[in-house]
């Protein structure tokens, strides 16, 4: 069962952080393992999965799109239908029961789109613990329905102002606050990156929506796809939905973003493009130059610009068992349109590049297959973003 | 010997506390670098902690941040940096120790960069995003090359990870004075002297205090119990400003050098 011991998938993950953080980590750790096989935890999680957050999603056989591409058949998991519109509500519910476990009354994220960083001012109000969000200055811009619901809903918004204002220097924030309130704070990671124990207990926490899918899949289509296709930023809905299913003979595939394409300096495709490096406490692929700095990432989406990746999925692109590839911002965009029109669904633009590969991939295959996409979250927050390049 | 050893056999001898200066190399250029390493040595610096910037310095506070920053916006390499060791070892036996973060030593790879450390004069490590749980390579590649692995301990260590750091360091043990990141601070915690002395307990090697120490009243309190005191928010913020920095470091470094040597 990985990761092993020291937080490992095979020569990724471990934990790369300052030394006032490891007896905190440690503490996360053992509080978790405890938490995980506590019977009390797992109710009050699945009570809140189940009657706040919306659980079970469904399982939704997108016919208008199967026709459109004449070939596999095209089911969505619909995450996007959950309480705050994305996945990581899932993760924050989740986390935010291990903090108050863990007698912590203040909690920070940081976030890129903004959906983390609803997710987790949403669980604050919830249990009521205090709540600071760290946002980069451009994703801010960007996603300005976000802030406004994060700030409503009672959180600080912190504005960070570094480097390239965005996911990766919110995550570098909200660990400097860390290490400066390891006392009374509790850091909710949004994604399946960052030191050990959090690619862990992040994918086990969304581990949910595999789960279900399989039991969908048997029950609705009596067996399981041929492929399952997720986007992958920091990778925590694809590592959700794939998790149940590396065991089985299906077809992972998990899509980055290209942005203007993975042959220029544009795009966010840290492991079509990416090296191995150390990057937010973790060993995994990075995107670096030559002196091991860390390069500015780029997508369309907010949530999937960022020049690192999870640990576990480094180590299922080195073992073969995912097969990941990269769409462009203007083909994100297509797929936007796509299901907006097919379906009457509009996806995050994150979610639209699974949208986009898995219907050109349904295209090219016989109609006797079938495709799983994890439609990780819901397009409301991009609208302006859409509207202005469209 | 290791320069860090000798250095702090000398001091003892005279019962004396290190003072030990941080900069960030290549803030603003290398030049201007090595001119202020000169400057602090001859202001009374006894070891020279020289920061190789990276993009994504999650220990640090803003004003080295913006060291940082200004450094790799004057485009400095590592490669650079081994290169200007290389020139400032024709003037200086002072001590040097890199401060850098993991992924650039990775990125030049471990092995070539504890070499080159050792070749161009390089006497010790610190990486503030290694804890000893990741360190083994490192360790193993400098204890070839006899280049000392400082670790650093803070307020959250436990007692049995102190014994871990004591034991896994050379040169020196750093003792971070405070939960946070680096920057000048007005007050230091209230129970740093008694955190000092319970590190000290566990290791007859030197103990190094930094992260906060900003002013010689600061100082000189930690030099009463520490073997040497690490200053660098306050030196790189005199080193950001626009004017004056040639003449306000070596100011602020005689000062700071009385106070620790005065006690």
């Amino acid at each position: 069962m990985l990761p092993d011991k020291k937080g490992y998938f095979g020569r990724f993950g471990g934990r790369f952080v300052p030394e006032t953080l490891m007896s905190a980590i440690y503490e996360l750790e053992s509080s978790y393992r405890q938490a995980h096989e506590s019977a009390s935890f797992r109710k009050d999680l699945e009570h809140y999965l189940r009657e706040y957050a919306g659980r079970p999603t469904g399982l939704y056989l997108a016919e208008n799109l199967t026709s459109k591409m004449g070939g596999a058949k095209i089911y969505l998991k619909r995450e996007d239908l959950l309480h705050t519109g994305a996945h990581k509500i899932n993760n924050t519910i989740g986390q935010a029961l291990l903090a108050i476990r863990m007698g912590k009354k203040r909690i920070i994220a940081e976030t890129g789109a903004g959906q983390h960083g609803v997710a987790t001012a949403t669980v604050a109000a919830l249990f009521g613990l205090d709540c600071e969000i760290f946002m980069g200055d451009e994703d801010i811009k960007r996603q300005a329905i976000n802030v406004f619901k994060m700030k409503i809903l009672g959180a600080k918004v912190t504005p960070v102002h570094s480097g390239s204002k965005t996911l990766k220097d919110a995550m570098n924030e909200a660990m400097r606050d860390w290490v400066a309130n390891v006392g009374n704070t509790y850091y909710v990671i949004g994604s399946v990156a960052g030191p050990h124990p959090y690619p862990m207990i992040v994918r086990d926490f969304q581990s949910v929506i595999g789960k279900e899918a399989r039991i969908q899949c048997k029950r609705n289509i009596g067996r399981l796809p041929d492929y399952i296709v997720a986007c992958v930023g920091g990778g925590s809905n694809a590592m959700g939905i794939f998790h149940s299913f590396l065991k089985d003979k299906v077809s992972l595939i998990g899509v980055e973003a290209a942005g203007l394409g993975i042959n220029t300096t544009h795009h966010a495709a840290t492991l079509c493009k990416g090296s191995v490096g150390v990057l937010h406490g973790s060993k995994s692929y990075i995107l670096q130059d030559d002196d091991g700095q860390i390069e500015i990432a780029h997508s369309i989406s907010a949530g999937l610009d960022y020049p690192g990746v999870g640990p576990e999925h480094a180590y299922l692109k080195n073992s073969g068992r995912v097969n990941y590839v990269a769409v462009k911002d203007k083909e994100a965009l297509e797929g936007f349109k796509l299901l907006s029109v097919t379906e009457g669904i509009i996806p995050a633009l994150e979610s639209s590049h699974a949208i986009y590969y898995a219907a050109d991939l349904a295209k090219r295959l016989p109609r006797n297959k079938i495709v799983v996409v994890c439609l990780s979250g819901r397009g409301d927050k991009d609208i302006d973003i859409v509207r202005g390049v469209l | 010997m290791n320069r860090i050893d000798k250095k702090f056999i000398e001091l003892r001898a005279k019962k004396r506390k290190a003072f030990i200066a941080y900069i960030t190399a290549g803030d603003p250029n290398l030049t201007s670098t090595k001119r202020i390493a000169l400057e602090l040595e001859k202001s009374g610096v006894d070891i020279l902690e020289l920061g190789i910037p990276f993009s994504d310095p999650i220990a640090d506070g803003p004003i080295i941040q913006a060291a940082s920053h200004r450094a790799l916006r004057g485009g400095v390499k590592l490669k650079k940096i081994f290169d200007m060791v290389i020139e400032l070892r024709a003037s200086t036996d002072m001590p040097i120790v890199f401060m850098t973060y993991y992924n650039p030593i990775l990125r030049y790879g471990l092995d070539k960069f504890i070499i080159s450390c050792r070749k161009c004069g390089v006497d010790g490590v610190i990486v503030p995003d290694l804890p000893f749980e990741e360190a083994s390579d490192l360790i193993k590649c400098a204890r070839l090359s006899g280049v000392a692995t400082i670790f650093l301990a803070s307020p959250t260590s436990t007692v049995k990870r102190i014994r871990h750091i004591v034991e896994d360091s050379r040169g020196f043990i750093y003792y971070v004075s405070l939960t946070g990141v680096t920057g000048t601070r007005s007050e230091l915690p209230v129970d740093v002297i008694s955190k000092i002395r319970a590190v000290k307990s566990a290791t007859d090697k030197p103990v190094a205090v930094g992260f906060g120490v900003s002013n010689s009243e600061q100082a000189s309190r930690i030099a009463r119990v520490a073997d040497g005191v690490i200053v660098g928010s306050a030196i790189v913020k005199l080193i950001g400003e626009d004017k004056g920095a040639m003449v306000k470091v070596p100011k602020l470094a005689k000062s700071l050098a009385n106070a620790i040597h005065g006690v």
